[in-house]
């Protein structure tokens, strides 16, 4: 494959300068937000932006939805950041390290630190939950107000605000990030043995994804819940999700190429994947005919940070070695 | 390769001197930065350095390996320091007194996003001249620290006298002769002796001598009289023999075939695993001009082929195993088999 083979949409990316390691990318409303490693917030555009210092160390986890960015930091705490640059304190654990953090309906959040995952709802009420395990990976089921978090040996469901016993998913093995599908039927993780596993839920009926070279880290669902896309391997790996899920059936491989996938991100409307790679390298491909545009022919570090605006018109990036742009397709 | 962070694993029995030694690290003029991975807070933590808390989560890896446990937590630490890369130059990881090393230097060997980032340097176990033999006759987790080790500081010496001292020198070469074994009072040593080891590096195992033969500077030195005793892992020391734990050298002067060793040091591991704590070698492959050398922890095997052989060098095939309940014959007859 030459360079020259693809059609190239670079001449409409603009260069953000950020000068740490990009552990998130966000749009909060129109606003672009790139979550530094450093612990700071560049938010804006190219010429127009502040920033904010949101943690005092490391940001070691990230999540937004359309109007805050929550992160979590090895100071401990977890902060919610909206557009102005406002940031609110969610969580202080007395210096120990946030492992996950994700956001749910009603202004609600979770985050775990250790064996323990919390949950606070919108109104400021912070639950709190003992794991079997450790945990890396927590998310919200896309409707009501329940958590999935992972550990060692599978899942624990939880409904924080209610006394339920909460409900174990089992499967043997470390289980990293985790991904909850949009029609509630599915539950995914990503697992340290380079594969993912799925429930099929209420039956629990287990769902092997594997080979994969390596961990998958970033999933994303597509907008209409069919599909979802998956890093860890030398292409975008995409799971169909339709019908019973993909037991069975073969994963489409896109934007293949002699390098690692390292971000996955799902165009919101269609069937468009943007694809980040650990050269650098941001493609887009249509999952219908496979075509593929070039937005960034890379230097440097892994792309660490990938997000479509809500209307899919701007995409947003960063590395791992401080470089980020915005692509705005043309018409837009 | 280079800008991997060189990780030092501590481990010792509790009051061996560990927090010591680590003070030390941290508290001499070197100019060089730490990342500390600790499980208590306790009386460390330097300006410049990055101190961690650790929960020491051992988990089994689902890939049919028994004895593959990793410390999670570690990779989860790693991963996160590597946001802050630049800001330190070596990680540092104090285990419990308690603590098996084995998952520890597992997580490098196994997780790729760790190796990737990170490399193990050494395994160093601080051990108390006066109470490490009781300890290894009631604590396994002793036996198991001075076995695993590439550099033990024996510490507290101040507190034995010279014969009792020779007397846990016998029984730790009599684990471990492989070790650099280095006699202290407060762990003062230079911390060129700990730190920056390369221990796991295949480029570095030269040779796979015991240790004691290059001692002469720290230890008292043996002369040359004792060259005899080159094939024998008890050295000039007073032997001492440890029921359970042993370390077996096997040597045969002459090439190996490959084809018959790899799918027997493979099912070895495989079926001896738990009990082979390490293991390494150094072989003459037949028609093959390069070294190959391996090392292994439990049954997780890494090696490669190294620099040519020299026309000066005598193509000559070893392997050591440390470990428990090891079969001495069946191992040299397994090994000797190999033979091309």
């Amino acid at each position: 494959m030459t360079a020259a083979s693809f059609e190239t949409l670079t001449q409409h990316v603009v260069d953000l300068p950020v000068e740490d390691f990009v552990a998130h990318a966000a749009f909060l409303g129109k606003t672009p937000v790139l979550a530094l490693a450093d612990g700071r917030m560049r938010i804006g555009d190219v010429a127009d932006f502040r920033v904010v210092q949101a943690h005092d160390g490391s940001i070691l986890v990230a999540t937004a939805d359309a109007t805050r960015l929550v992160t979590g930091g090895d100071d401990g705490k977890v902060q919610s950041i909206d557009a102005k640059g406002t940031v609110t304190a969610l969580a202080d654990e007395k210096g120990r390290w946030i492992d996950a953090v994700a956001v749910g309906g009603s202004g609600s959040t979770a985050w775990t630190v250790g064996k323990r995952v919390s949950a606070r709802d919108g109104r400021g009420q912070v639950k709190s939950l003992d794991l079997a395990s450790s945990s890396r990976g927590v998310c919200f089921a896309p409707k009501g107000y329940r958590v999935a978090a992972t550990h060692v040996d599978g899942a624990t469901l939880w409904f924080p605000a209610t006394a339920a016993q909460p409900e174990r998913l089992e499967w043997k093995g470390s289980h990293l990030d985790i991904a909850w599908s949009a029609d509630g039927r599915f539950v995914v993780s990503s697992m340290q043995e380079n594969q993912l596993h799925g429930w099929q839920l209420p039956a629990k009926a287990h769902m092997r994804m594997s080979g994969y070279p390596a961990k998958t880290r970033s999933l994303s669902w597509s907008g209409d819940g069919n599909w979802l896309a998956t890093s860890g391997a030398e292409a975008a790996i995409i799971w169909p999700f339709s019908g019973s899920g993909p037991t069975g059936k073969a994963p489409r491989e896109c934007g293949v190429r002699p390098k690692r996938v390292s971000r996955v991100a799902f165009h919101p409307k269609a069937l468009v994947l943007a694809i980040g790679y650990e050269d650098g390298w941001v493609l887009l491909v249509r999952l219908t005919d496979a075509a593929e545009l070039m937005v960034r022919r890379g230097s440097g570090g892994p792309i660490s940070a990938l997000c479509w605006d809500s209307t899919g018109q701007r995409l947003l990036f960063g590395t791992e070695d401080g470089q980020a742009g915005l692509l705005t397709l043309p018409g837009a | 390769m280079s800008d991997k962070i060189p990780v030092t694993v501590l481990t010792g029995y509790l009051g061996a001197g560990k927090t010591t030694l680590l003070n030390r690290i941290l508290s001499e003029n070197h100019g060089k930065r730490y990342a500390v991975i600790v499980n208590e807070f306790g009386e460390i933590g330097i300006d410049n350095d990055i101190v961690v808390g650790a929960d020491e989560e051992v988990f089994e890896m689902n890939n049919g390996c028994i004895c593959c446990t990793v410390r999670g937590d570690l990779i989860r630490i790693v991963e996160g320091l590597m946001r802050r890369k630049g800001k330190f130059d070596a990680i540092i990881v104090e285990t419990t007194g308690l603590a098996d090393p084995a998952p520890v230097a597992q997580t490098f060997f196994v997780d790729q996003d760790v190796q990737d980032r990170a490399r193990l340097d050494a395994v160093v176990t601080v051990a108390d001249a006066k109470w490490l033999s009781a300890r290894l006759k009631d604590a396994p987790e002793a036996k198991n620290q001075i076995a695993f080790a590439d550099v033990i500081l024996l510490n507290k010496t101040d507190l034995v006298t010279p014969a009792e001292l020779e007397a846990v020198k016998g029984r730790i070469r009599a684990i471990n002769p492989y070790a650099r074994l280095i006699p202290t009072q407060k762990c003062n040593v230079p911390l060129s002796d700990v730190l920056d080891r390369h221990a796991f590096d295949l480029e570095r195992i030269l040779e796979i001598e015991p240790a004691f033969l290059e001692d002469g500077g720290h230890d008292h030195h043996h002369d040359h009289g004792h060259d005899h005793d080159h094939d024998n892992h008890h050295g000039g020391l007073k032997h001492f023999h440890d029921e359970e734990m042993q370390s077996v050298a096997i040597r045969h002067d002459g090439d190996v075939d490959p084809d018959k060793f790899m799918p027997w040091i493979n099912d070895l591991v495989q079926q001896r695993g738990p009990d082979i704590l390490r293991s390494k070698g150094i072989l003459a492959f037949k028609n093959e001009p390069k070294r190959f050398v391996y090392q292994g922890v439990h049954m997780i095997l890494d090696g490669d082929l190294q620099r040519d052989w020299r026309t000066d060098e005598k193509r000559v095939s070893k392997i050591v195993f440390i470990g428990r309940n090891l079969d001495e014959k069946e191992l040299r007859e397994g090994f000797l088999a190999c033979a091309a």
